[in-house]
Order: structure tokens, then sequence, then C-alpha cells
């Protein structure tokens, strides 16, 4: 680990934290979990010329459920989503996705404020808030998750702008997350998601282009009253999907037809 | 002999407290004062002229010690990278290599300069701002194509892109006539990165007054790399100490000498300063010698009743840029290419070719997984031509009777395959499994069933054999065993163990030869001014069956001055002593006994036989009359969804002979470490290099794909003894075996699953995406298919 050199602050309340970013401008980066920001100041391929550290800031990793929402704070770690009984009760796809978010040391330390902010495609919450409408509320406004996720890596935070917490519905009913992955610990070749809610089906889908998709054509055709297994051929209607090393886009527009029909078959 | 005791006996590894507590010592845990830090400028193309190299900017940096290029190091370094004959004694041309490049970057990663500065982050910081101006020539990365006449060349001063083309036996068309089934196959055994969980590193401090140079290296052989390394820098072995201290694994890579090992201590001499440089695990997957890189073209043939005729095997082998030290080790699959079976003919050919890569060089099995691959994959698609049951097909054509030498002299020493076999079909419950298999694909549900009976060579090796192969140092081992006056024993040996458990395995030995308790044995391993002259090292499963062997047989030459003094303290005739337990009395009278160390202190003292030297130690080399021949047979059972491509392996059997065995524990570890291993080559790991620009694309462990835990079934493991007729205490070695049974195990199981599709071939690693496209090509051109098997 030889990364560029840097400077480091760590803030103890979000004012203090939102002044420092405003120092150091757009060069400055923040630090919460660290477990997609370290990795590429590794490789060099981030060189921040500061890190803000907001993990001394209090109270910011809260879960709590009030009127009908379920508020998780910034800093809410994997593990705590996970285990969090008001999680489990209100929005338990939220639970089992952070359960499957890499192993037990990224989950103990990586959190749902700094995925939100990485806006990496292959990121799990995104689907989840994007397909549920979700809200990310910073120190500065709220912004809703179809207004987030713009591009790859790319939100409409300001630079000194600060994930406060995520805002999601309250949905228990019938729910599956399906992540197809190599290796457990890995990102999502693909993933598909499926939670029934009010009455209605939502589908997301992770890491098929820049960002994650709500897979509206398949909630249609289901709201149409097309079996799973025909609204699940709309999973790839409309996407364009870049090729890696793990799938060719035609297969990861495949997967994505087949997982979003095992997610909503197997929803429970 | 005494009763063994501690032979066999099941005991915890004595090195694991301190390697799980973080006692272990490392390279990077060592430091010298006034340590400077290394940092490696690499070519970032895989072929390229080196035009100018600016250091101006470097140099100003802060910290900054010294920067080095070429035309320093070659003022303290001469010679060239050596390269061994190993398996393939007359080459077509070997690229001279010296550590740093000079005018022309022929892989991506290749040296060009080194900074050395005050902290790591300094020197690192500091070769960013080194300009180097590259001109770009065409990357050779295609083995087929490389081959072709007009191909652009690795190095543009070469003659073309052939290593080496040797044919070991020639094809004899009157018996390939006898053959009535015939198969064909071309498979890929992808490049893949050793990536032990320690790095490579040196640190190296050079005494100008004394003319001595101490290197602390992360190595399998340090006695090797001692004398190449004096060699180049003109330093003698009593001058030059190489001590390579915990190893967190080695798996072949850390045999060869590499550039870092020159350039560190080189830097050391040109800058008086102590120097260290520890790899990155980007620069570990970018540089550090890869295993495999092979293809091969495979023809078989059997009679329509199941007896084998013949296998024909051409190995095409990616050396990479330049020859690794051991480069041609790898031929071996051919040699093996015969497997466990009787043919009535075998023909086998190697060609090296040289591309604009990374050097290939042994990686855990080193051409017997490769051996074992073809001939296993050949065997089920004999089978399936022939329809019967691989298993039957296998049992029809096994050798049984031993000693028996194949096809290129090689002389298997013992074996026993159908037992093995046998086992492991009880085990698995094999029939049932086939059953089963029936049942599901009536439901969709596709199983396959998997089988691998491998044999292998090991125990490297008989000096007749070894010392050609090897350019002169024949390949024995040495052990050194020293019983101080109060009756502790330190044991010196030159193996190296860096996962091996030989500070458990080796004071068994000892223990019970000398009769003295575990826990007073000491093992010391790793340093080359310790112990005997030369050292061997650990690699090709050898540590046990030769270097057991020379500790056995040093510990046997104590016993014996010690039975001459006990002799003469008894005032009895030496063969009338007999010595049992750790005791030696006068035969007839075993109440008067001397204990062992009680004749340890005597050898001290005064009154000893009549022109005996006092002491009790003993230096033993132990040169092997012939390699030892370890087998068995692993089933691994896979379902495949036929919907994602992905592949389950629901159980695995592993069903292993290595001949007696020392540590029962220690065996099993390296077994399901092996196994783990060769899984991991079947299903996900993958060097991958952009095939126009010669980039490699797998350079972080994101993309690298190795496996954990999570990914493997509890793996179930049988055994069957049958001694080894080739040393005394009847052992063979099993450091590689899980490795080169279990590759194979899975493809045949994936290809088995997937036959009802037509599906006769599947290349590694048999990711998802690759089976999905296999069964959608499968399935879109059914009948072009149907056409194809006929």
């Amino acid at each position: 680990m030889i990364p560029a050199a840097f400077e480091y602050a760590r803030a103890s309340s979000v004012e203090e934290a939102s002044k420092l970013l405003k120092k150091y401008g757009e060069d400055a980066k923040v630090l919460a979990g660290g477990h997609s920001l370290i990795p590429l100041m590794r490789l060099r391929l981030a060189q921040p010329k500061a890190l803000v550290d907001i993990n001394g800031i209090k109270d910011l990793d809260h879960i709590k459920e009030s009127g009908s929402k379920l508020h998780v704070g910034a800093l809410a770690r994997h593990v705590m989503i996970q285990n969090s009984a008001v999680v489990k009760q209100n929005l338990p796809i939220l639970a089992e996705v952070a359960g499957e978010v890499g192993d037990n040391q990224v989950r103990n330390m990586g959190t749902i404020g700094g995925v939100m902010a990485h806006a990496d495609a292959a990121g799990d919450y995104p689907t989840i808030a994007l397909m549920l409408d979700a809200e990310i509320v910073t120190n500065q406004r709220t912004i809703a998750a179809k207004d987030f996720f713009k591009d790859i890596f790319t939100t409409p935070l300001a630079p000194d702008e600060i994930v406060i917490e995520v805002v999601f519905p309250v949905a228990n009913g019938p729910h599956k997350y399906i992540k197809f992955r190599r290796r457990l610990f890995d990102w999502a070749i693909v993933g598909a998601a499926a939670q029934k809610m009010n009455g209605g089906w939502r589908i997301g889908l992770t890491n098929v282009g820049p960002t994650p998709v709500r897979a509206t054509a398949v909630e249609k055709a289901l709201h149409d009253g097309a079996k799973p297994e025909e609204a699940a051929q709309h999973a790839s209607d409309g996407l364009n999907p870049s090729g890696d090393l793990r799938a060719s886009p035609e297969y990861k527009k495949h997967l994505a037809r087949v997982l979003t029909k095992r997610a909503i078959e197997q929803a429970e | 002999m005494a009763v063994t005791t501690m032979i066999g006996a099941k005991i915890h590894r004595r090195e694991d407290p301190r390697l799980v507590s973080g006692e272990g010592r490392y390279v990077d845990d060592f430091t010298r004062p006034g340590t400077v830090f290394l940092s490696v400028v690499r070519s970032p193309f895989a072929h390229a002229l080196v035009k100018s190299i600016d250091i101006t900017q470097a140099t100003k940096a802060p910290g900054v010690v010294a920067v080095y290029t070429y035309k320093d190091f070659a003022k303290v370094l001469s010679g060239t990278m050596p390269v061994t004959p190993s398996f393939v004694a007359e080459k077509k041309q070997i690229p001279p290599r010296f550590p740093i490049a000079e005018k022309e970057v022929v892989y991506q990663g290749e040296p060009v300069a080194v900074v050395l500065a005050e902290t790591k982050y300094q020197a690192s910081d500091a070769s960013n701002l080194i300009d180097v101006e590259y001109e770009q020539l065409p990357a050779v990365m295609d083995l087929d194509k490389a081959l072709e006449a007009k191909s652009p060349k690795v190095h543009s001063d070469g003659p073309d892109n052939l290593g080496w083309d040797l044919t070991y036996i020639p094809d004899d068309p009157a018996v390939m006539k006898e053959a009535e089934v015939v198969i064909k196959a071309r498979i890929l055994q992808q490049r893949l990165a050793p990536t032990s969980m320690e790095t490579r590193g040196v640190l190296a401090e050079y005494s100008k007054p004394d003319g001595t140079m101490t290197v602390w290296m992360s190595s399998q052989s340090p006695h090797f790399v001692r004398l190449f390394l004096g060699g180049a820098m003109g330093i003698p072995e009593n001058r030059l100490r190489v001590i390579s201290p915990d190893v967190g694994g080695g798996f072949g890579a850390k045999i060869s000498p590499y550039s870092e090992d020159w350039l560190v201590p080189a830097a050391a001499k040109l800058s008086g300063r102590p120097v260290k440089w520890i790899e990155s695990r980007t620069e570990s997957l970018l540089t550090t010698t890869h295993g495999r890189g092979q293809v091969f073209e495979v023809e078989a043939g059997a009679k329509k009743d199941g007896t084998l005729v013949f296998i024909k095997a051409t190995q095409y082998l990616d050396i990479g840029a330049y020859m690794g030290t051991f480069a041609a080790f790898q031929a071996c699959a051919c040699l093996l290419a015969g497997g466990a079976y009787n043919w009535k003919h075998v023909a086998a050919r190697t060609v090296g070719v040289l591309t604009n890569k990374v050097p290939t060089d042994p990686y855990r099995g080193a051409g017997r997984p490769e051996a074992t691959h073809l001939c296993e994959r050949a065997i089920d698609l004999l089978a399936g031509e022939l329809k019967m049951d691989p298993a039957e097909l296998r049992r029809k054509n096994f050798i049984t009777t031993f000693p028996h030498t194949n096809h290129f002299g090689l002389v298997f020493d013992s074996g026993a395959y159908e037992k093995a076999m046998d086992m492991a079909m009880g085990i698995a419950g094999y029939e049932k499994l086939r059953k089963e298999q029936e049942e599901g694909r009536k439901k969709g549900k596709y199983l396959g069933i998997g089988m691998s009976s491998w044999i292998e060579i090991c125990g490297f090796g008989p000096s007749a054999a070894t010392a050609p192969a090897t350019g002169g140092i024949a390949l024995v081992e040495s052990a050194q065993v020293r019983v101080f006056p109060t009756g502790s024993v330190a044991v010196y040996v030159g193996t190296h163990s860096h996962g091996q458990g030989h500070d458990t395995t080796f004071p068994q030995i000892v223990a019970d030869t000398l009769g003295v308790p575990y826990d007073s044995i000491e093992l010391r391993h790793g340093d080359t001014a310790e112990g005997p002259a030369f050292g061997y090292g650990t690699y090709g499963s050898r540590s046990l069956a030769v270097g057991g062997m020379a500790v056995h047989k040093a510990s046997k030459k104590v016993v014996d001055k010690a039975r001459k003094i006990a002799a003469h303290l008894f005032e009895a005739a030496e063969e009338d002593v007999a010595f049992d337990q750790g005791h030696f009395y006068v035969k007839g009278s075993p109440d008067k006994r001397k204990a062992f160390g009680e004749v340890a202190f005597a050898s001290y003292g005064a009154g000893l036989p009549e022109g005996m030297e006092q002491g009790l130690e003993a230096v033993a080399y132990y040169d092997p009359s012939n390699f030892v021949w370890p087998f068995g047979t692993h089933i691994a059972v896979v379902e495949v969804d036929t919907q994602t491509g992905h592949v389950d392996l629901k159980r695995y059997i592993a069903v292993d002979d290595c001949g007696n065995i020392i540590n029962p524990m220690i065996v099993d570890g390296q077994i399901h470490g092996g196994v783990a291993q060769g899984i991991s080559q079947a299903l996900y790991e993958e060097i991958i290099y952009d095939d126009e620009s010669g980039q490699m694309r797998t350079g972080t462990f994101t993309d690298y794909l190795v496996p954990s835990a999570n990914e493997f079934p509890v793996f179930e493991l049988g055994r069957t003894i049958t001694p080894s007729p080739t040393n005394e205490l009847g052992v063979k070695g099993i450091g590689e075996a899980g490795t080169i049974a279990s590759s194979i195990a899975i493809i045949n199981a994936v290809c088995d699953a997937l036959s009802p599709f037509g599906i006769k071939h599947v290349d590694m690693p048999a990711s998802p995406d690759r089976i999905w496209k296999l069964i959608h090509d499968a399935q879109a051109g059914s009948n072009h298919g149907k056409e194809a098997r006929k």
C-alpha cells in the first residue's frame, strides 16, 4: 500500500467535515469505510490531495423507522444493516443485500453512505434505492434516487456535500435479491431484485449499465398480468451493458432475464 | 531399529502457534541500520525500444539516495541469468537476459531503472518522475501466430520465436493404425499466477571492508540463489550469505532467481547502504513467473473392446520473453502423457515458444497436472466413443505390475491403481451417483461425475538424471544432525519449509531414529551460513523422499558412532550392542542399559575408543536411486446450472497414495491445499493479456480470481498405502498431488454434465460465461452439433 501523498483531517461533526471539504475543494475525498477509495489510492488510480475522515462523527449510523420510512444513517456499516431488527422488519431485502456485500472485513467497515456516494454500477444498495424510490439526504438537500445516479461513479453531490442518510419506504412484502458472481465476496456480475410493494412489483438490476436500472418494462408486464417468465423477458429491454472480463454484453442481458425471472419466482 | 512411535503420528504442526499468532518473521520484518528502499521502474509496454531515460527530476526528489539504470548495474553484475537444460537439453535459442533492460523491453513489467530513497513512499513517488522514452514495437502474444514465418519477433534481434522443438518419441504409424476408435482434443492450460500469500522480497547488506554480502529473501532454494548470485557478483560462497526466513508460500515461483534478486544486492554494493525491496501484489501478478501457459494437441486411440492403443501429445509451451531458469521442466508433461495406463505406443513432442509476456516456470505440479489433464481427458473421450463407463475403461488398462518402465524409460517404483480407484468410487457411491445423474437429466438437472486417476514423478532426484538437467548440480539432499553434550539435538537441512511442515515431520523422523524425545529436537533451515555446504531446496515434492532420507541417514550415522562408544563403555563388541527406544544394551542384558543422552555426554569426554574423535554429529548427503511415484483417484461431482452456466461443485473425493506417512495431518493439509489450487485453475484463475497491446488485464485480485474457502465443499479424503521400494522410509511425496489430480477431475465432471448437449470440450477456467456460450451455441446449432458428433 504505497499511495501518493495526501493530507488527512478527521471531522467530528457534519459542519466541520463540510468546512474541511470546502477548504480542500475538488481534490478532497470523504473517507468513510474506505473499501472502494483505498484500493483505488493503493493503485494510485485515485490521488486525492486530502482525505476528510468522517468516521469520528457521532450519530451518523442510526437505523430507525419513522412515519412508514426507514432511515439509514450514512455511516451505518453493512454488518449493522445486515443484523438490524428494524431493517429486517421494515425492509428485509435491504438486510439481505447488506449480508451479500463483500466479506466480513468489508461488511465491518463499509458504509451505506459510501456506497451511495461512490455510485459504482456494481453496487447493490443503489439498485434497491432506485427501484424503491428512496431518497438520499445530504447536509444541503434531499435528492431522489432517480436523480442521484447520473452516470458511472457520478452523482450530483457538490464537493462540500455529504450524504447524511438514505430514506427508504417501508416494504416488507415478498422480495428477493439474486447476486450472480463467481466468488462469494465478489461484486455482482449481474444482480436482480424483486420487491412486492403497494400491490405492485418493483424490479431492479445491478451492473447492466453505467447506473443501476429499474426494469419498468418488467414491472408493467407483471402489472398487466404476465407470468414471471414472460415478464422477465423484458428485463433486458433497452439495456446496453458494456462487457468486461467476466461477462460479454450478450451474457449480461441474458443473465438479467434469467435472474429477474428467478427473483420474482423466489420472492417470499 | 526402534519401534516407531513418532513416524506416522498425527501431531499438530509445531510451527503453527508461531505463524498464526503473528510471530513469524518474513523478509519485510527484517531491517538493518540505514536501510534504504528500492522501487523498480518497469516497462508499461510488452515490447518497445528504450530510446532514453531521464532521471533528472527523480534524483532531485525528496529522500532520493540514488537512481540506477543498466549502465550502473553493468559495473557490478556480469553474465546472464541462468537457464538449465531441464527436460530439453538442446534449445534452439536462449535469449540472453540481464536483470535490467538496456535497449529493448520485451514484457510488461521488465525493469528499466531503480530508485533508492529513505522511505518506500519517497522511492515510489520518485520512480514516477523518471521519464523513459519508448518506441513501441509489435507485441507477440499468441502461440500459434508466434510460430508463423511472418510473425514479428519477441526480441528484435532474435532469429525467430522458437525456443525449442524436441520430439521425444515420434509417431509409430503401424501401431496407430491398429486403433479402431480415435479421439482428438486441443487442450488449453491457461497461464496462472502462483499468488503466494507473501510476495517476493529482498533485503541486502554489503560490507565493503569485509567484502561480505548478506541477503534476506523469500526463497525456496537459498543455496541456489547463493550459487548464481555469487557468480554474477564475483563473491565467493564463503562471503555470501543468503537467508530465507519464514516464507509465506512459494508454489514453485520462488525457486528460480529473479531480476530483483540481482538488482537489490547490486544496489547495496553500489550505494553502500542496506537496500530493501518488497514486491507489491500488482508487481507479483505482472512479474513473478507464471505457471502452465500451454496448449496441447492430443490424439488417442483404442480397440473397440477398450484396449488402449496409442496416445500422442504435442505440447506448445508459452515460454514468455525469456527462458525461466527451469522453463523446460514443464516438458515433463510429455514424459507422463501415458499416465497410469498400458499403451502400445506413446508419442510426444514439446515446442517452446517465445512471447512478449513474463516468463513461465514451474508452478505446483509443473508439467504433471498438464500430463494428467491431457491423459485423463483422452480416457474420458475414448470412453464416450466406446460407450464404456470411464471407470471401467481405466480399470481395463491400468498398469498393474511394478516396477514398470514407461515408453520414455522412466521406472514407476510401485503402485496399486485399481485399489485407489475402488476406494474413491466407494466413498463417492459411484453407482448411485450415476443413477441420480440419469434421473436428474429427465428433470433438467445436469449432474456431472468426473474422475482423475493420476500418477506423478516426484522426489527430484537421482544424481545421474538430475545433474545433467541442472547443468551440473545433482538434486540430492543434505542434512546435519548435531547432538549436544546434554542430549538435545539440532538438525540442519538443505530443504526449505514454506508451508510443508518440516519443523514437525523431520524431527518426527529423528526422534524415532535416535530414540530421543521429539521436543528435544530443533530443526533449522534457510540460512546458507548454517549446516552442510550445500542444500538443494524444496520443490517437486522432494523434501521427504530426498531431504527426509538425508535426515534419516545423518541420524543413523550418529547412532553408528554412539553405538561404538556404547560398546566401548560396555566393554563389548560393537555387533553385540543393541539399540532400542533410545537405549543401548548388550544383547541378552537389556537391564544394564545406557540412554542415548548418556552416550552423547560421554562422546564429549575422555576415554573414547582408540582413535575416535570427540563429538556426536554427522553430515549426510542422500542420493536417491530413483524418483518416487505417488498416485490416486479423485472424483468430482458437479451440477451445472444450464441457464446461467454456473458450475456448482457439490462433492470432491480424493484418494491418494504417497507411500508410508510421517504425519497424516500434514498429508491431509497438503491434499486440501493442492486440490483447492487445482480446482481454482479449473474454475477461476486465469492471467489475461490484451492480445493487441500486450497489457495484462488481471493485475489485481479483483480481476485475477483466487477463490476462498467459501467456494469449496468439504473434501472427502481416503488413503491407500503402497510403500515406495526406492527408499528405506518407504515414502513418496504429496505436496503437488492435489493440484496434479484435481483440475481434470473438475473438467471431466463438467464435460460429463454437458454431454447431453453434445459438448465434448470445455476450456479452463470453466467460467459461467464460457459455459453459457457453449450451451447457447450447442442449442443454436444443434443440428450441426449432431453432424459433428458422428
